[in-house]
């Protein structure tokens, strides 16, 4: 992970020093409601439901296990006890006092972490491919370009008061697991043929109540002038992003309202001034970013035949060992998706066992994925069966990372003053209806996210199968999509409605309705839920689940089955 | 007029700026007059409206404007050190607004500033 120098703590600990202040004038009554939201915001704290929730950034999913253990830490003494970690690369506490905000602040600073622009109408937390560094596939460790951006974002006086909140993700890697069609800014690093590095920049993709595949402005900027043309970005959208409407004030509404072409042709005029500017991007300045990461080290190892294995162990490291650029090791993911647990949560104790865990077998770093499970990025695979008994022990080596039951799911109802549905009671119903290992293992990879309401925090949009609550006169409902895909070695692609919401206690049937449809449809175990979805059409999955409950709409012709 | 702060102080008599710049405008449309004009004021037409801080740059950085930079409209406490970084050196307060909070506001916010400098001077150096 990236190691704060004295300049990057000055900013951390002067923006505790603010954040203190301010809190001090609005609890004086110096400050309004209003102004004071804004300034909350963009120190992540918002004020809902049942208590200030405050969400904080982790770059890039990094952590330390000092770090973890400061979280731990923080969560017992403010908070209940556990924590959740976002699909965005965040944790958010849901129990804090106002009023203890900025001690919390500053313990965070204090190693090295902040809350800064987790929330607000500014430029969001950078998130990234949760392998980057280790993917045997990468072009460049995503991570250092993330640091960058944030560095450059990070309290951009220019910014500050967007129309809207700015999201962007980086990806590495030619398969884009970091969903970079869905991002505000996606960036894919790519690789001129003179070998010169850079990144294809996708524009205007977004979730939320207007789903959107964001679509390419340029297809290859080159490093230097990275920042240059992301302040070309944000200026055009800062001066004519709407806001009059907070729901037509994100990116994808002005490209879509322009057109990508006249949206182009306003960044290529700023970028033709602001090229060459300061921000111009130095051999140097690359350099010095990537030498303040840690580095895993590493001992020549060679790679391990695991034959003998016994049979849970297998299934773990079918689903949830992943190969490394290096011999001899993997990456492993944690899953925080177990029965009767809100997916995500990790109480204070699990963090500090993690964190044990972490220093023992993965040199003392691990990662958020946002698929809001953990991952030790740099494992010996001579430790693995070791890792796995310790990982069972803790409930966190359930085998099912990319499969059903590794659901997405934003806090909901239970949590969330927006909501129009629970999501957790959903997830559960559906984890114990799939409780059956072998079942699992079968249907594959099938991404299942949901959302309690229509702003789509659990990216209901691109899963697979998409869940998103909705109300029906005051009563809990659900709407069902299916064939989204966040993108990866295929296209990114948006889910289609599949019918009439269902009550709460129908969703689960109703998933292992559409599971035994693709299991009937499938021509090989290779093709994946969502790719049987693209070839046979939503049709035959509408009809498992609605049979001839509505007629009409059956009889209509259907374009989306083409 | 309300209240103009200005090098730490309030300016007694302010005097009326010679190019109001609204947030929808485009300030290189007005580079001819933006040369003789001595106070150039750019609106804020509400506290999260950002638009002005992209018209300041411009008006700085790209019609070389050297004269003073006002920011007025719905201007607030703690607006005032991310609009200092963005080229304003003026600041007409909105309404209500107390001038010797805004300064301490303001101190407090511009050691933060200091710090973003820092970074950016940091990345410059490496060079
Ligand atoms: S999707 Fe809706 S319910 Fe879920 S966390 Fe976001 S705003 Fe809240």
């Amino acid at each position: 992970m990236y190691l704060y120098d004295d300049i990057d703590q000055r900013i951390v600990d002067a923006r505790v020093r603010e954040f203190r202040e301010q809190t001090r004038r609005y609890l004086a009554g110096r400050l309004s409601e209003d102004d004071f939201r804004a300034l909350r915001l963009r120190n992540g704290l918002y004020l809902q439901r049942h208590a200030p929730m405050l969400r904080i950034a982790i770059p890039y999913g990094m952590l330390s296990t000092r770090q973890l253990r400061a979280l731990a830490d923080i969560a017992r003494r403010y908070d209940r006890g556990y924590g959740h970690f976002t699909t965005r690369q965040n944790l958010q506490l849901n129990w804090v006092r106002l009023e203890q905000v900025p001690d919390i602040l500053a313990e965070l600073a204090a190693v090295q972490l902040h809350a800064i622009q987790t929330s607000g109408n500014c430029v969001r937390n950078v998130t990234v491919d949760h392998l980057a560094g280790v993917a045997r596939d990468e072009i460049v460790d995503a991570r250092v370009w993330c640091e960058i951006v944030r560095q450059w974002a990070t309290l951009h006086p220019e910014f500050g008061f967007l129309p809207r909140k700015f999201k962007i993700a980086v990806s590495g890697s030619p398969a884009d697991r970091a969903a970079t069609f869905v991002h505000d800014i996606g960036l894919q690093a790519r690789r001129a043929p003179c070998g010169e590095t850079g990144f294809r920049v996708i524009v205007g993709g977004g979730l939320g109540r207007l789903p959107i595949v964001g679509q390419v402005i340029r297809d290859f900027v080159p490093w230097r002038d990275l920042l240059g043309y992301l302040e070309a970005i944000l200026r055009t959208y800062n001066r004519f992003g709407r806001r009059d409407n907070p729901h037509r004030a994100r990116l994808k509404v002005l490209v879509r309202d322009w057109g990508i072409d006249r949206f182009r042709d306003a960044v290529e005029a700023e970028w033709a001034q602001l090229r060459g500017g300061p921000q111009t991007l130095t051999e140097d300045e690359v350099r010095r970013v990537a030498s303040r990461f840690t580095q895993p080290v590493y001992e020549p190892l060679a790679d391990l035949d695991f034959a003998e294995e016994p049979r849970p162990f297998a299934a773990w490291r079918r689903r949830n060992v992943h190969p490394h650029k290096q011999p001899g090791y993997a990456a492993v993911t944690l899953t925080l998706k177990r029965p009767g647990v809100a997916p995500g949560d990790v109480t204070a104790d699990e963090m500090t066992a993690i964190a044990d865990l972490a220093d023992r077998y993965a040199q003392g770093e691990l990662r958020v994925t946002h698929e809001q499970n953990l991952l030790f990025a740099d494992v010996r695979q001579r430790d693995l069966p070791e890792l796995w008994r310790a990982l069972r022990d803790l409930g966190l080596a359930t085998p099912n990372a990319g499969l059903l039951t590794d659901v997405i799911a934003c806090p909901g109802g239970d949590y969330c003053a927006l909501a129009n549905a629970r999501s957790i009671p959903i997830a559960e119903a559906i984890q114990r209806r799939f409780a059956d290992l072998d079942e699992l293992l079968d249907v594959g990879d099938l991404d299942l996210n949901i959302s309690g309401c229509m702003n789509a925090c659990g990216h209901h949009h691109v899963g697979h199968i998409g869940i998103l609550g909705v109300d029906k006169n005051g009563a809990e409902f659900y709407q069902l999509e299916i064939g989204g895909d966040q993108g990866g070695e295929r296209p990114a692609a948006l889910g289609k409605v599949l019918g009439p919401a269902l009550a709460g206690e129908e969703v689960a049937d109703a998933v292992a309705r559409l599971v035994r449809t693709y299991l009937a449809l499938r021509e090989s175990e290779a093709e994946r839920f969502v790719d049987v979805v693209r070839r046979a059409g939503p049709e035959p999955f509408r009809r498992s689940v609605y049979g001839d409950r509505d007629q009409e709409r059956a009889h209509r012709p259907r374009s989306a089955a083409a | 007029m309300g209240i103009v702060i200005k090098n730490g102080r309030i300016v007694p008599d302010p005097p009326p700026p010679d190019v109001v710049l609204e947030p929808q405008d485009e300030p290189s449309a007005l580079a001819a007059r933006l040369r003789t004009a001595r106070v150039v004021a750019v609106r804020f037409a509400a506290y999260n409206d950002g638009r002005g801080y992209s018209i300041g740059r411009m008006v700085r950085e790209r019609c070389g404007y050297a004269g003073e930079l006002r920011a007025v409209g719905e201007v607030a406490a703690d607006h005032l050190a991310a609009l200092r970084q963005c080229g304003f050196d003026a600041f007409e307060l909105r309404e209500g607004e107390d001038p010797q909070e805004a300064l301490a506001a303001l101190a407090v916010s511009e050691a933060l500033y200091a710090a973003v400098r820092a970074v950016r001077a940091r990345a410059a150096r490496a060079s």
